[in-house]
């Protein structure tokens, strides 16, 4: 202690440095707590002046509105939770889908940046600098308007055998009845085309938007990650007579992993949270199911408390699962 | 999403010293100088409102401006004009509140508000009014619901289905199977929804945010069919590059009587914008017109034996006061506007883009539903 040879009738409690810290901590801590009790204070009371005062009995009355695609069995009869719960599945859906993605695109542009190919390593440099200079929302409508909805129609529609390309979506054939392997392929009723599988293109706009977006940030990230690898790394590997993909696969990328793992975490949160724009290309994620259910039950709070906390949890979770992988690809010094 | 005002937010919060207890003072000054953590304050001082005086006039008054929330993308009735000002139904019924409030039509602020913005908007008092051809409805209304009011239907409508003539869609039976786009956060989603499970017919709804969108995927052709109010069809088919190449359904699946709102919370301003446009509707039932309003002022105060008349236009008693207007109300409203035919023909009638036919929205004595209370 700095004041241990003084005597304590000489320094006053405020002045002593053992207090200091405490007494500032406590002050915060209690202006805080004040400022918070006030903020909730004023919300339930203006609530309940205004008859709004939280309440959850609504979740259980029917929603009445219906949903286009979704994971989970839903018709307009259902209780509200069980259209949240849907949109909850479709955003998670397109999370998953976009997650693995833009791993994908952003790991191969990111490697590309470091190619002897003078023309891929230019091409990955105009991909990241355009793509992550427009905003994401204008990305999507982009993609939605004017690529997915210009496909041909109907008869016109893009078709492979067992594939077929429509604006209303990709429809992909399959086996219809395992044990006899019957096959059931893309076919046209009217104007309309059925499939066993089916994406809408609306999933398809927001996961191209997703994917492309995230993949170009994803990108720096493993551009960061590679150029962290010492040169003398390469040359040694280069030396001993592995091949360029080798040298990246087995000496390099394990190495550039704990850099990357860490800047991966933030863009696979900012994947999940921007998966709420699905709302400008009109797919149905928990964020525009929510929308709906605020405007027809008038329960703003309630609502808004239910979709903060379940994106709060997809992105807790992204976050311990990468902390857990960090975990894992560090240098372990022994 | 929520839209907040903070501004007038900060302003509530200073009025309601009285409620709190002391010690708190230093900490309402704070939470004024600091308006982000008033945001979470979502309405100012509830304790405040109700009693006879209308904070809702007063604050109207005070700013000298009406803030009036209006679609803004809708010909026929809310629409802006080539040099930046608005006009339609809607927002002619904005012009006479302000013209009767305030005895100037042009003191309106309008805001653009999508369908899924527009009840957070009038709930957290960012606008006056809402004059957005929303539909009057139980859930709205009530105070456990959206906590409206409702003004007097100003547009009796049916919801509708367009479709491509190209598509050769005559029926909703026809729709089975297809993909259908709606505007999310509307009756019109609802209705679609029961009318489609009444008649067994499965069908994918394709849910937009916005108008825009809504009709930009059904102009793409990602829908067959597009659904909403018939007169809000109507009107988004003016703009349409080919109007002549879409159709509406027979059917009309639904009522969507389109009323003006405000918050349930100030009785006396509701009853003002109620009486305004009561005022609009009983003026065509007495031939009162933009163009003849001054001369029947004149014969109602030659003519003493005229009390009917007198009293409608403010020329005795004192039924603009009871409301917390100018005597004179109506009047202000009529030479801003004209009455509620003038208002329809103008903007919506036969002779309009849209061409529609009064139907419903004559007077009452004329087979319509318009039913001015008296004015008495």
């Amino acid at each position: 202690m700095g004041a241990a040879g003084t005597p304590s009738a000489v320094t006053p409690w405020w002045r002593d440095r053992r207090w200091i810290p405490w007494i500032v901590q406590g002050a915060v801590a209690l202006a805080v707590l004040v400022v918070v009790a006030f903020l909730l204070g004023n919300l339930v009371r203006n609530l309940t002046a205004a008859g709004l005062l939280l309440s959850w009995r609504w979740v259980g009355n029917p929603a009445g509105f219906d949903i286009s695609e979704t994971l989970l069995p839903f018709d307009a009869s259902l209780p509200y939770w069980r259209a949240l719960l849907a949109g909850l599945a479709n955003t998670l859906r397109v999370v998953l889908a976009g997650l693995v993605g833009a791993t994908v695109l952003g790991t191969l542009v990111g490697t590309a940046s470091f190619s002897s190919n003078g023309l891929l390593r230019r091409l990955a440099r105009v991909y990241v600098e355009v793509i992550r200079n427009i905003p994401l929302l204008l990305q999507l409508v982009f993609w939605y308007f004017v690529v997915f909805l210009a496909l041909p129609n109907g008869r016109d529609a893009l078709q492979l055998p067992g594939v077929v390309l429509a604006r209303s979506g990709l429809y992909l054939g399959w086996f219809t009845d395992p044990l006899h392997l019957t096959w059931t392929g893309p076919h046209l009723e009217g104007s309309v085309w059925h499939a066993p599988l089916r994406l809408t293109v609306e999933f398809g706009a927001l996961l191209t938007g997703l994917v492309v977006y995230t993949g170009a940030f994803i990108a720096e990230v493993v551009r960061g990650g590679v150029a962290s690898v010492p040169q003398g790394q390469w040359e040694a590997a280069r030396s001993l007579g592995f091949m360029p993909l080798q040298i990246l696969r087995r000496i390099v990328l394990p190495q550039a992993l704990r850099v990357i793992v860490p800047g991966l975490n933030s863009q696979y949160i900012s994947l999940a949270k921007n998966s709420s724009l699905a709302v400008a290309c009109g797919y149905s994620d928990l964020y525009s199911v929510a929308e709906t259910t605020l405007n027809q039950t008038g329960r703003a709070v309630e609502v808004m408390l239910i979709l903060l906390g379940a994106y709060l949890v997809i992105d807790l979770l992204i976050s311990a699962l990468m902390n857990g992988l960090n975990q894992l690809v560090q240098l372990k010094e022994r | 999403m929520l839209a907040f005002n903070l501004g007038a937010k900060t302003k509530l919060l200073a009025n309601c010293a009285e409620p709190w207890i002391t010690p708190m003072a230093w900490l309402r000054k704070l939470a004024a100088a600091l308006p982000v953590f008033t945001a979470l304050s979502l309405v100012g001082c509830a304790s405040d409102e109700g009693g006879i005086q209308s904070q809702k006039l007063a604050a109207i008054n005070g700013r000298g401006k009406l803030i009036c929330g209006v679609d803004g993308k809708l010909p026929g009735f809310s629409f802006v004009n080539p040099d930046g000002s608005y006009s339609g139904l809607d927002v002619d019924i904005c012009k006479a509140t302000a013209a009767a409030v305030l005895g100037d039509p042009s003191q309106v602020d309008f805001r653009d508000l999508n369908s899924t913005e527009r009840f957070a908007a009038l709930a957290s008092g960012e606008i006056d009014l809402l004059s957005r051809n929303t539909t009057a409805t139980l859930s709205r209304d009530a105070p456990g619901g959206n906590a409206l009011s409702f003004a007097p239907t100003v547009f009796y409508d049916g919801q509708g289905i367009m479709t491509p003539k190209a598509s050769g869609i005559t029926s909703l039976k026809a729709l089975a199977g297809q993909t259908i786009c709606v505007e999310s956060g509307t009756t019109t989603e609802l209705n679609l929804a029961d009318r489609m499970r009444e008649i067994k017919a499965p069908y994918t709804p394709l849910r937009f945010q916005t108008g825009d969108q809504t009709y930009a995927a059904y102009l793409q052709g990602r829908c067959v069919a597009v659904t909403s109010d018939r007169s809000q069809l109507a009107g988004k088919r003016t703009s349409f590059p080919d109007p002549a190449a879409h159709t509406l359904l027979p059917e009309v699946l639904s009522k969507e009587p389109l009323s003006p709102a405000t918050v349930n919370a100030d009785p006396a301003w509701a009853d003002a914008v109620r009486w305004i446009i009561f005022g609009l509707m009983q003026a065509e039932e007495l031939g009162i017109t933009q163009a003849n309003v001054d001369a029947k002022v004149a014969e109602a105060k030659a003519n003493a034996n005229l009390a009917d008349l007198r009293r409608f236009l403010g020329v005795e008693g004192d039924f603009g006061k009871q409301l917390g207007l100018p005597a004179n109300f109506v009047v202000l409203a009529l030479k801003a506007v004209g009455n509620y035919g003038e208002i329809f023909e103008r903007n919506v009638g036969t002779g309009s883009l849209l061409k529609l036919e009064r139907g419903l929205n004559r007077q009452w004595s004329q087979g319509g539903l318009l039913y001015s209370p008296p004015f008495r």
